[in-house]
């Protein structure tokens, strides 16, 4: 019952009416870099993250995690009806989404998906809320120790899961903590790697790195290949899906949800594994795996539901602990700290209109898009026609427009493109920019905790294997190695990532 | 002498270490304090140390395995992409939005291979009309419209 009144007090200030608005156009964005390849949430996060200072933190928070539900929507429209993923999530839809439109059934797949995401993003909500307090009360028992371990084991996590090389995913997350603490360190207030550059005393800002890794690099990297991209729409007919589809897809809708759900909430999770998951348990389940590939309606309602159900999902661990998972949530985090709200266990008590607000405009978000998504499919494909070198130089310029004004320097900006131009290193090396994003944002927080639990035991080190919730954090961390290196989860793991 | 067969690790194992060891030092001036009182050089300190130790197992894997070559560099879409911001950025505040972001828009489109001037002027001054009704009017943000106004 206590839940019903949190969500009483969440829907109650999600429904106001600037709030719907902001759900709204968070929702409408996130669909828009959805269908567009070539731009994904962390880089349209970055760009609008600057022009939310004048908002409510909760109007704020509202329209950034739209953007990322939204894309979920957005992808998949793209992949059923052109074969052409906007967003990694959404790439395994492809698979059996465009099959399906080939042989007349769009409608049908549009109509699965955006169904089964629905229902993803209800069930998800409603976990994200039952799961927020008790995690938040635990989380409020640990000290310095066990958040240091969290973090160490958060980390690992995110890259264990994470596809491609092991060694250069930790060597990226550390090269994120160091980035994390350049800047004046809050204890001595020593400036440290700032060369004398008064911005930089402030340290990075979290905008430019993501904006300049996930934004400019991967125009660049675009620009590179002459690939052109050809718009064959099938034709839509009819958004209704037969009986005999429903009964085939529901139980695809239930795992998707379920999986999902579970995998969002790991560290390293998000709506990209989860839908890879989901297709590969589908297709090892089912009866006849041939059709897989061939427009089975199964290889579409699960890894959808799935996506969505991850996306909302990986909010749980953000919320409750403060750890971001993915470099959306590290985004996330940069939000809520220009809000001077510090993401942790005590937001739902400081913050409860805030916390149940973004929950419950989740849900809300997801009633928009289903609603208004499937009728505005045949905006999205127009705008798809839009050509590439007419659309990269608009987003180039909505993205220095938005560092610009986080501080009106022009010092932010080139920041930015610094990074970019190590972005487009980072491509051409393999490495992944993400766990360096996590690391980044983690970085200060790792330092005052390692100083605090040293400080507490007296620069006595054993401290993280004495205390038993800090050492279970760092077995789970090494087991996760452990399983990494071992060679037959080695060999599922790139298997997995094959699909790709 | 062991030769490279993994460049793409190599390189980025060289990296690695190159900015671990500029950590260390860079970071030696400030002051290591000790376990129980860490002082501002004491996380850098470890974190340099890592990234030495991580990025040197990258390079000794590029030694051991083998891997595609390092790909091409193309210096244009770099150099045009991010030069064109820099530029606005330099030049916004005393240009005003229109006049940076029709050169921006101009600029980068020059980036791409199937550049055409006219189309890329069109699209610049509709997304001057754009950027100063959405940033500047509607979300009032602190950017000069007009050149001369700071």
């Amino acid at each position: 019952m206590e839940l019903l009144s949190h969500l009483a007090l969440g829907f109650s200030v999600a429904l106001t009416p600037v709030n719907l608005l902001y759900a709204f156009i968070g929702s409408m964005l996130g669909t828009l870099i959805g269908v567009l390849p070539g731009i994904g949430p962390v880089a349209t996060i970055a760009m609008l993250l600057p022009t939310t200072y004048a908002l409510q933190p909760v109007s704020a928070l509202i329209m950034l995690a739209g953007i990322y539900y939204g894309a979920q929507y957005g992808g998949s429209t793209t992949s059923i009806l052109l074969n052409m993923p906007g967003e990694t999530s959404s790439a395994v839809t492809c698979l059996d989404g465009h099959q399906m439109a080939l042989q007349g059934q769009a409608g049908a797949a549009l109509a699965i998906a955006a169904l089964g995401s629905f229902f993803a993003g209800t069930v998800s909500t409603v976990l994200v809320a039952g799961v927020s307090i008790p995690l938040s009360e635990l989380a409020l028992k640990f000290g310095p120790a066990e958040y240091f371990s969290l973090m160490v084991l958060g980390l690992i996590g995110a890259v264990v899961l994470a596809h491609g090389s092991l060694l250069k995913a930790i060597a990226m997350i550390v090269l994120g903590l160091l980035l994390g603490i350049v800047g004046t360190d809050v204890n001595s207030g020593a400036a440290r790697f700032a060369f004398g550059i008064p911005e930089l005393t402030d340290g990075i800002g979290v905008v430019s790195v993501a904006m300049g890794l996930f934004g400019f690099a991967e125009i660049i990297t675009n620009l590179e290949t002459t690939e052109k991209r050809e718009v064959i729409a099938s034709k839509v007919k009819g958004l209704w899906i037969t009986k005999e589809q429903f009964r085939q897809a529901w139980p695809a809708v239930l795992r998707g949800t379920g999986l999902g759900s579970m995998l969002g909430v790991l560290p390293g999770g998000g709506a990209m594994l989860a839908s890879f998951a989901s297709y590969a348990l589908e297709k090892k389940i089912a009866k006849d795996p041939s059709r897989f590939g061939k427009g089975a309606i199964q290889g579409v309602a699960g890894p959808e539901s799935a996506n969505n159900a991850g996306a909302q999902t990986s909010f749980i661990p953000l919320l409750t602990l403060g750890i971001p998972e993915n470099a959306v949530m590290a985004l996330m985090v940069g939000a809520m700290t220009i809000h001077n709200i510090q993401p942790g266990p005590q937001v739902i008590t400081s913050n409860p209109g805030l916390f149940w607000g973004l929950i419950a405009s989740m849900w809300v978000g997801n009633l928009m898009l289903v609603v208004l998504n499937l009728p505005l499919i045949g905006m999205w494909i127009k705008l798809l026609q839009v050509p590439y070198r007419l659309l990269y130089p608009a987003i180039l310029l909505f993205c220095s427009i938005g560092v610009y004004s986080i501080s009106n320097t022009s010092f932010d900006v080139m920041q930015t493109a610094f990074f970019g131009l190590l972005g487009v290193i980072f491509v051409k090396l393999e490495c992944e920019p993400a766990p360096l994003l996590l690391g980044f944002v983690l970085g200060p927080l790792m330092e005052e905790n390692l100083r605090r639990a040293l400080l507490l035991s007296r620069g006595d080190p054993t401290v993280f294997f004495t205390r038993p919730l800090s050492l279970a954090m760092l077995l789970a961390a090494a087991f996760l190695l452990l399983l990494i290196i071992a060679p037959a989860f080695r060999k599922t793991r790139e298997v997995a990532f094959q699909e790709e | 002498m062991a030769h490279i067969r993994h460049p793409k690790d190599f390189v980025a194992g060289l990296l690695f270490v190159a900015i671990g060891i500029a950590a260390i030092v860079l970071g030696s001036n400030y002051a290591l304090g000790s376990a129980a009182r860490m002082g501002p050089g004491y996380f850098p300190r470890m974190l340099g140390i890592l990234l030495v130790a991580l990025g040197s197992a990258v390079v000794l894997r590029g030694l051991r395995v083998d891997g595609p070559p390092l790909p091409g560099w193309r210096w244009r879409p770099v150099a045009v992409v991010l030069g064109s911001v820099v530029l606005f950025g330099a030049i916004v505040n005393y240009a005003g939005l229109v006049l940076s972001t029709i050169l921006l828009i101009v600029l980068a489109s020059a980036a791409s291979q199937e550049f055409r001037p006219r189309e890329a002027v069109i699209s610049g001054i509709l997304l001057a009309v754009l950027a100063v009704g959405v940033f500047a009017l509607g979300l009032k943000l602190q950017l000069p419209i007009w050149p001369g106004a700071n």
